[in-house]
């Protein structure tokens, strides 16, 4: 009896994880008339033609490769920059270097709207709306709290004494970093960089105020604002939406490990 | 070791200038504009001074207020039901079964989804026509199909059943790191004096794990605050404003009309109400928190 209902509460869990989202899935593949069949079509008939229209009409591709830059930029610079910050914050002992970590935190609660409008005026200032390095600025500071958080956390579970012996065999502090440390913590590094790339990858927000030439817009720009004049392009909506989330459902099913180990040590030692 | 101390500047130092630059800056920036009324679209009227009225405006705006009280609502009603689902998952990964790894990977899925992938997701099964959820309430019978993204009294409670979809996930993490925390021992312990299931969950499982709890539950109150992606893609703010939440309305002053100065009165209301909220809360379930392990 209790192995039945524990067992009906792991079906009930998949089913609400996954569901919904299967059901958009299936939406891509079907044909019009599929889609608004009543009683709905639970097996579609498999047809490509959303994913076509999807990028030979609306650029999924072009909306892609604007993702990928984003994102890829954002998490390599964010985590090189939080990186040499949790290793200052972990190793010296500054009388200000908790103070700054909360005011980090700090920052990392605060509504977006918040700084919005002084972060438009100031990218619009220096000419950097509609460009990679506009919103790639903006995607930095938000995720670096998160990631000089989680990296301090990780940082200071590193024994000191390997790159004590380091510094007495001649190395300067860089050195140490660069060579043992940074080696050493890799793991740690890689899960700041997963969770980093999937918040920039999933922004919204900045990237409508910010990108407003569909040239430069990311995916979630061009789905949010995804054109339909009588009726809305449901499969092709779908067909976009599923290529957008598949390579963050890949990564989360094959570093869900670390994704979890970056998330508590994000909040919960936080 | 102060001599060391002055590498660590350098090290500091990108972080702090990106963190100054893009974040210090503007929020000081939005408490300095809400003084002022400008428009964006009438760049020639400049930045004019105004003291204290975008405050008094806000006071009297019908639309601020129903904003505010909309927001208070959403946060008030999706952030307990995700912690209690988020627990209630969070229990069942406690356990140990075999393919755990794998439903701690599937109950991940909705939180890597993207949050306009999810909302275009819900909109499309709260389709009037023939969205599935018309469909499970009311078979075939099409003309008594509901419009919930149209309906004042459903629109809200939409966009709730959305975040609690997407977000209850990362409830349910923090809530299992909480639970791991929890020594074995006590369980044997309670076992051998004979407990059962539910006097081990009201008397060790609950009181240890109340401060991952209100971990849980104050990092949802300061996303839900921050509600936006679902209203934008959903409802854009309507019908007749019931899903207007607080940063839509700020979003919609500041940069569908151009009023930044109002829109920045908007943002700074925004700020005070979450500080207010994490205050609340800390003084609330904190101190009790910490008054009760302080006893113990």
């Amino acid at each position: 009896m209790k192995k039945v209902s524990f067992l009906g509460a792991i079906v009930a869990i998949v089913a609400f994880s996954l569901l919904p989202f299967l059901w958009f899935v299936l939406t891509s593949w079907k044909s019009a008339n599929e889609i608004s069949a009543i009683p709905p079509v639970l097996v579609p008939s498999f047809h490509w033609d959303h994913y076509r229209a999807a990028v030979e009409q609306h650029g999924l591709l072009r909306y892609i490769g604007n993702s990928a830059v984003v994102a890829g930029a954002t998490t390599a610079v964010s985590v090189g920059i939080a990186a040499l910050a949790a290793y200052a914050l972990a190793r010296f002992n500054f009388r200000w270097g908790r103070a700054y970590l909360m005011l980090l935190l700090a920052f990392s609660m605060f509504p977006q709207i918040a700084i919005a409008g002084p972060v438009w005026r100031l990218l619009s200032s220096l000419g950097w709306l509609n460009s990679y390095h506009g919103i790639v600025a903006a995607y930095i500071s938000l995720s670096l709290p998160f990631a000089i958080w989680v990296l301090t956390t990780f940082f200071k579970e590193l024994p000191h004494d390997i790159e004590e012996a380091a510094l007495i065999d001649g190395c300067t502090r860089w050195q140490a970093l660069r060579l043992v440390v940074l080696p050493l913590t890799a793991p740690g590094l890689f899960t700041a960089a997963i969770l980093v790339f999937i918040h920039a990858w999933n922004e919204f927000f900045f990237a409508l105020i910010i990108l407003t030439y569909p040239a430069v817009q990311t995916l979630p720009v061009g789905i949010a604002l995804f054109p339909g004049e009588y009726t809305m392009p449901w499969g092709e909506i779908a067909a976009a939406s599923t290529i957008a989330t598949l390579p963050l459902v890949a990564l989360t099913l094959i570093f869900q490990r670390r994704i979890v180990q970056g998330l508590s040590a994000g909040a919960v030692k936080g | 070791m102060k001599a060391s101390n002055e590498p660590a500047l350098g090290f500091l130092l990108p972080s702090v200038v990106f963190v100054f630059v893009f974040s210090l800056y503007p929020i000081i920036e939005s408490f300095r504009l809400s003084f002022y009324r400008m428009i964006l679209t009438l760049p020639w009227l400049g930045e004019r001074f105004v003291a204290w009225e975008n405050y008094a405006d806000l006071m009297t705006d019908p639309v601020a207020l129903k904003s505010l009280t909309t927001s208070v609502i959403f946060v008030a009603i999706t952030t307990p039901v995700e912690v209690i689902l988020g627990t209630a998952v969070a229990l069942v990964l406690n356990e140990s079964f075999r393919g755990r790894g794998w439903l701690r990977a599937i109950v991940l899925v909705p939180w890597a989804v993207p949050t306009v992938v999810s909302s275009q997701m819900w909109r499309f099964i709260f389709n009037d026509r023939y969205g599935l959820f018309n469909f499970l309430l009311f078979g075939d019978a099409v003309h008594r199909y509901w419009a919930p993204l149209a309906e004042p009294g459903l629109a809200l409670m939409s966009i709730m059943v959305a975040d609690v979809w997407k977000t209850s996930s990362f409830a349910a993490l923090i809530v299992l790191a909480g639970l791991q925390g929890i020594p074995k021992e006590l369980y044997e312990a309670a076992s051998i004096d004979g407990a059962g299931a539910w006097q081990k969950f009201r008397h060790i499982t609950l009181p240890l794990l109340k401060p991952a709890l209100f971990l849980a539950l104050l990092f949802r109150t300061i996303d839900a605050l921050k509600v936006f992606d679902l209203v934008f893609v959903m409802t854009q703010g309507g019908p007749a404003d019931t899903t207007n939440v607080l940063q839509f309305y700020g979003y919609k002053k500041s940069f569908a009309e151009g009023m930044i100065g109002y829109g920045s009165t908007i943002a700074v209301a925004v700020f005070l109400v979450s500080l207010l909220l994490s205050i609340v809360y800390i003084r609330l379930l904190g101190t009790r928190l910490l008054g009760k392990e302080g006893g113990a």
